[in-house]
C-alpha cells in the first residue's frame, strides 16, 4: 500500500501540474496580446475576476454561463472515452431545445411538471439521436465522426430556422422568427434565494452521473477498453457498435437538455438563439478537462466566468467583445499543446529516483 | 424576352461562380495540406482573418490586390502555426483545428472592429457577357479575376503534385511519415510548408469574401466555408481539379434557394441552404465503407485511421 499511494497522487499530480502551467503560459501570451493592444494586463485581469467571481451578482452571471457549458462538454467528452472526437454539441443543442419546444405546444391543457418532464424528455431525445446519428455512421459506414458531427450542426440549424419560420412560427414574432411562447407557468423557476435557474443543478448532476457511469460501472469499464484499443474490445467480445451508439447517446441527451433548457428557463420559445455556440465552448472545456466529467465542472465555471466578463471588458477598457473569444483560442491552443508533455515529467522523475 | 425559369437556371450558374469562388480557394488549401497528411480544420479561422486583412489593408492602401495578397500572407501565418504545433508528439491536429477556428475568428473580430463602418475599395470583375443583351445573363457573366486565378491554380497545382519532385515528396509525407523518413525526407517541414500554402489560399478566399461578394467586413461573413472545405475535398477525391467542379456545385447549390425565391418559390429557403451539407454527408456515407479505405485519401490522415 506505501507503494500505490504516492502512484496514484503521482497520475493525479501530472495532469494537475500540466494544466495548471497551461493555464499560466496562457496567462502570460494573453496579457501580452493586451498589452500589446493598448491595455494594462494586470488591471484586465483584475477586471476580469471582478467580473467573473466578485460579487455574489457577478457568480450568478458566471454560473448561469457555465451551466450549459458543462451539459454541452459532455457531448464531447463522452465520446471521447472510445478515441471519437464529435463535435456536434451544437447540433444536439438546437434539436433539444427545438423538440423541447415543439413537444410544449402541443399539450396547452397538462400541468406544468408533466409538460416540463416531457419538454426534458423530448429534448435528450431529440439530441440524443441527432448525435448518435454521427455514432452510427462511424461504425457502420466509417464515416469519419468529426466531420458528419459537423455537418450535422448545420442541417440541424437549418431545420431550426427552417420550422420557425414555417410551420411552427408564431405570427406575431415579426423580425425574430420563434415558435409560440410555452406558457409562462411552463417555465423553471429560480432556485430559491438567487437568480439562478435550475439548469445549474442539472448541469453538475449530469457530470457526477457521467462520471460515475464512466469510472465506476462495467458499461464505462468496456468502454475505456475499446477506446484504448477497438480490436482488443472486440477479440475480446465486447460490442462495440452498441458500446458507440449508447455512448453517443447518453452525450447528445444531455447536449438536448442544455437545448431544452434554454427554451424552458430562459427564451420561453425555440428561436435562431438556441445556436449561441455553446456547442463549441463545450469542445473547448472537455478538452481542457481531459474529457473527465467531474473536471468539466470547475473548468465550465471557468469559462463561465470568461465570458461573463466580456460587457466589463468592454467598457472598462474599451476592449472588443472579441477580446476573450482570443483568450479561449490561446488557452485551447497551449492546452493542446501540452499533450506532448505528458509523460515527460514521468520520465525525469524516475531518473531523479535511480 | 421572358426568361422566367430560364433565369433561375442563369442564376444558379452564376451564383455557382459567385459563391463557388472562396470555396475553390479554401478547398485548394486544404487539399495540398491534406496531401500532406494532415487535416486543418482551422481554415474557417483562417478564411474570416483573410477577410478581415484583406478589407482592412485594402481601406489603408486604397488596393484591393494588396489586400488579397496580405490576406494570403496572414492565412499563411495561421497555417505555419497549426502545423507547427501539430509536429509535436500526441497533438491531435483536428483538435488543434478547432483551436485555430476560434482562435483565428477571435483575433478577426478583435482587430476587425475599427472596419465594420466605413467602405474599402472593390475588387474589379470582369465583363464577359457583353455579347449577351438579356441583363441576367450579363450579371451572371460579370466574373472576379480571382475565379480564373483559382482555376489556374487549380490545374496548376494538379500538375505539379503529379508531375513534380516536390509535389512526390508531399505525396509521400502524406502516404506514409515512416518512408519519408527511411528516405531523407524531412516530413515535419514539408508539412509545414504545404500547410502553410494552404493557409495561403485560404486567406485569399477570405478575402474574396469581404473584398468581391458579398463585399462587406462583418462577424457574420463567413458562413461556414472554411469548415467545409474539408468535405469538399473529400468529395473532390483530393484531385485540384476536383476541388473546382465540386465548388462550382457548391456555389450553384447555395445560390438555388435564392434564385427560386426570384421567380416565387419562397418555402424551404433554409432547407436549400443546407442542400450542400446534406450532399456532402450523403457523399460520405456512399463512398465511405469499414471495408475499404476511400480512393484517393492519403493514408497519413487521421481520419482514415
Amino acid at each position: 500500500m506505501s507503494v500505490a499511494v504516492p502512484q496514484i497522487l503521482n497520475k493525479a499530480l501530472e495532469p494537475f501540474l500540466i494544466i495548471v502551467g497551461s493555464l499560466t503560459v496562457s496567462m502570460v501570451l494573453f496579457g501580452i496580446f493586451v498589452a500589446s493592444a493598448g491595455a494594462d494586463p494586470f488591471e484586465v485581469y483584475q477586471t476580469m475576476y471582478r467580473a467573473a467571481f466578485g460579487t455574489s451578482f457577478s457568480w450568478q452571471n458566471t454560473l448561469v454561463r457555465a451551466a450549459p457549458l458543462m451539459l454541452t462538454a459532455l457531448c464531447t467528452a463522452l465520446p471521447g472515452y472510445l478515441g471519437l472526437i464529435i463535435i456536434g454539441g451544437e447540433g444536439a443543442v438546437v434539436m433539444g431545445g427545438l423538440f423541447a419546444a415543439i413537444v410544449a405546444l402541443t399539450m396547452p391543457t397538462a400541468p406544468p411538471i408533466v409538460v416540463l418532464t416531457t419538454m426534458a424528455l423530448a429534448g435528450m431525445v431529440a439530441g440524443g439521436v441527432w448525435l448518435m446519428i454521427g455514432g452510427a455512421l462511424r461504425h457502420y459506414r466509417a464515416v469519419n465522426e468529426t466531420i458528419s458531427s459537423l455537418l450535422l450542426n448545420y442541417i440541424a440549424i437549418a431545420l431550426l430556422n427552417h420550422l420557425v419560420t414555417s410551420t411552427f412560427r408564431d405570427p406575431e414574432s415579426l423580425n425574430h422568427p420563434s415558435t409560440h411562447h410555452i406558457g409562462e407557468a411552463n417555465m423553471i423557476g429560480v432556485i430559491p434565494g438567487t437568480d439562478l435557474h435550475w439548469g445549474l443543478v442539472f448541469g453538475i448532476v449530469a457530470c457526477v452521473i457521467a462520471w460515475f457511469l464512466m469510472h465506476h460501472t462495467v458499461f464505462g469499464f468496456a468502454s475505456r477498453i475499446a477506446g484504448g484499443n477497438v480490436r482488443a474490445a472486440q477479440v475480446a467480445g465486447l460490442p462495440v457498435g452498441r458500446l458507440i451508439l449508447t455512448i453517443c447517446f447518453v452525450a447528445g441527451a444531455a447536449g438536448g437538455l442544455a437545448g431544452m433548457l434554454e427554451v424552458a428557463a430562459i427564451h420561453g420559445r425555440a428561436n435562431d438563439t438556441l445556436n449561441a455556440n455553446y456547442g463549441y465552448a463545450g469542445i473547448l472545456v472537455a478538452f481542457v478537462a481531459r474529457n473527465n466529467p467531474l473536471a468539466i465542472i470547475p473548468v465550465a465555471v471557468l469559462l463561465g466566468g470568461i465570458r461573463a466578463s466580456s460587457g466589463l471588458l468592454q467598457r472598462a477598457h474599451e476592449l472588443p467583445d472579441a477580446t476573450v473569444l482570443v483568450m479561449q483560442g490561446i488557452i485551447f491552443l497551449v492546452i493542446l499543446f501540452s499533450e506532448t508533455l505528458y509523460g515527460r515529467f514521468a520520465k525525469l522523475q524516475k531518473q531523479g529516483a535511480s | 424576352m421572358e426568361v422566367g425559369w430560364w433565369g433561375v437556371l442563369i442564376a444558379v450558374l452564376g451564383g455557382a461562380i459567385r459563391i463557388g469562388t472562396p470555396f475553390l480557394f479554401v478547398s485548394l488549401g486544404e487539399c495540398l495540406t491534406e496531401k500532406s497528411g494532415r487535416i486543418n480544420l482551422g481554415l474557417e479561422g483562417t478564411l474570416v482573418m483573410g477577410a478581415m486583412t484583406g478589407y482592412a489593408i485594402s481601406l489603408h492602401s486604397g488596393s484591393p490586390w494588396l489586400g488579397v495578397l496580405c490576406a494570403g500572407l496572414a492565412g499563411m501565418v495561421l497555417g505555419a502555426l497549426h502545423s507547427w504545433i501539430c509536429s509535436f508528439q500526441r497533438v491531435n491536429d483536428i483538435a488543434v483545428g478547432i483551436a485555430m477556428m476560434l482562435f483565428g475568428t477571435g483575433l478577426a473580430f478583435f482587430l476587425g472592429k475599427p472596419y465594420i463602418q466605413p467602405s474599402a475599395p472593390r475588387l474589379p470583375s470582369i465583363d464577359l457577357g457583353g455579347w449577351s443583351d438579356i441583363p441576367q445573363l450579363q450579371a451572371a457573366l460579370q466574373i472576379n479575376a480571382l475565379f480564373l486565378v483559382g482555376i489556374v491554380v487549380a490545374v496548376v497545382l494538379g500538375w505539379m503534385l503529379k508531375n513534380t519532385a516536390w509535389g512526390l515528396k508531399v505525396r509521400v509525407v502524406g502516404e506514409s511519415a515512416d518512408a519519408a523518413r527511411a528516405l531523407g525526407l524531412p516530413v515535419d517541414r514539408i508539412r509545414i510548408m504545404s500547410t502553410a500554402m494552404g493557409g495561403f489560399l485560404a486567406g485569399i478566399g477570405g478575402s474574396y469574401l469581404s473584398l468581391y461578394y458579398p463585399f462587406n467586413w462583418s462577424e457574420g461573413l463567413s458562413s461556414g466555408q472554411g469548415l467545409m472545405a474539408v468535405a469538399l475535398v473529400i468529395f473532390a477525391r483530393w484531385q485540384p481539379i476536383g476541388c473546382l467542379w465540386v465548388s462550382l456545385l457548391w456555389g450553384g447549390a447555395a445560390a438555388l434557394g435564392p434564385s427560386l425565391q426570384s421567380v416565387g418559390v419562397t418555402g424551404g429557403y433554409y432547407i436549400f441552404n443546407a442542400i450542400p451539407y446534406i450532399m456532402t454527408l450523403a457523399m460520405m456515407i456512399i463512398t465511405c465503407s469499414p471495408k475499404r479505405t476511400l480512393v484517393g485519401v492519403p493514408r497519413e490522415l487521421t481520419m482514415t485511421r
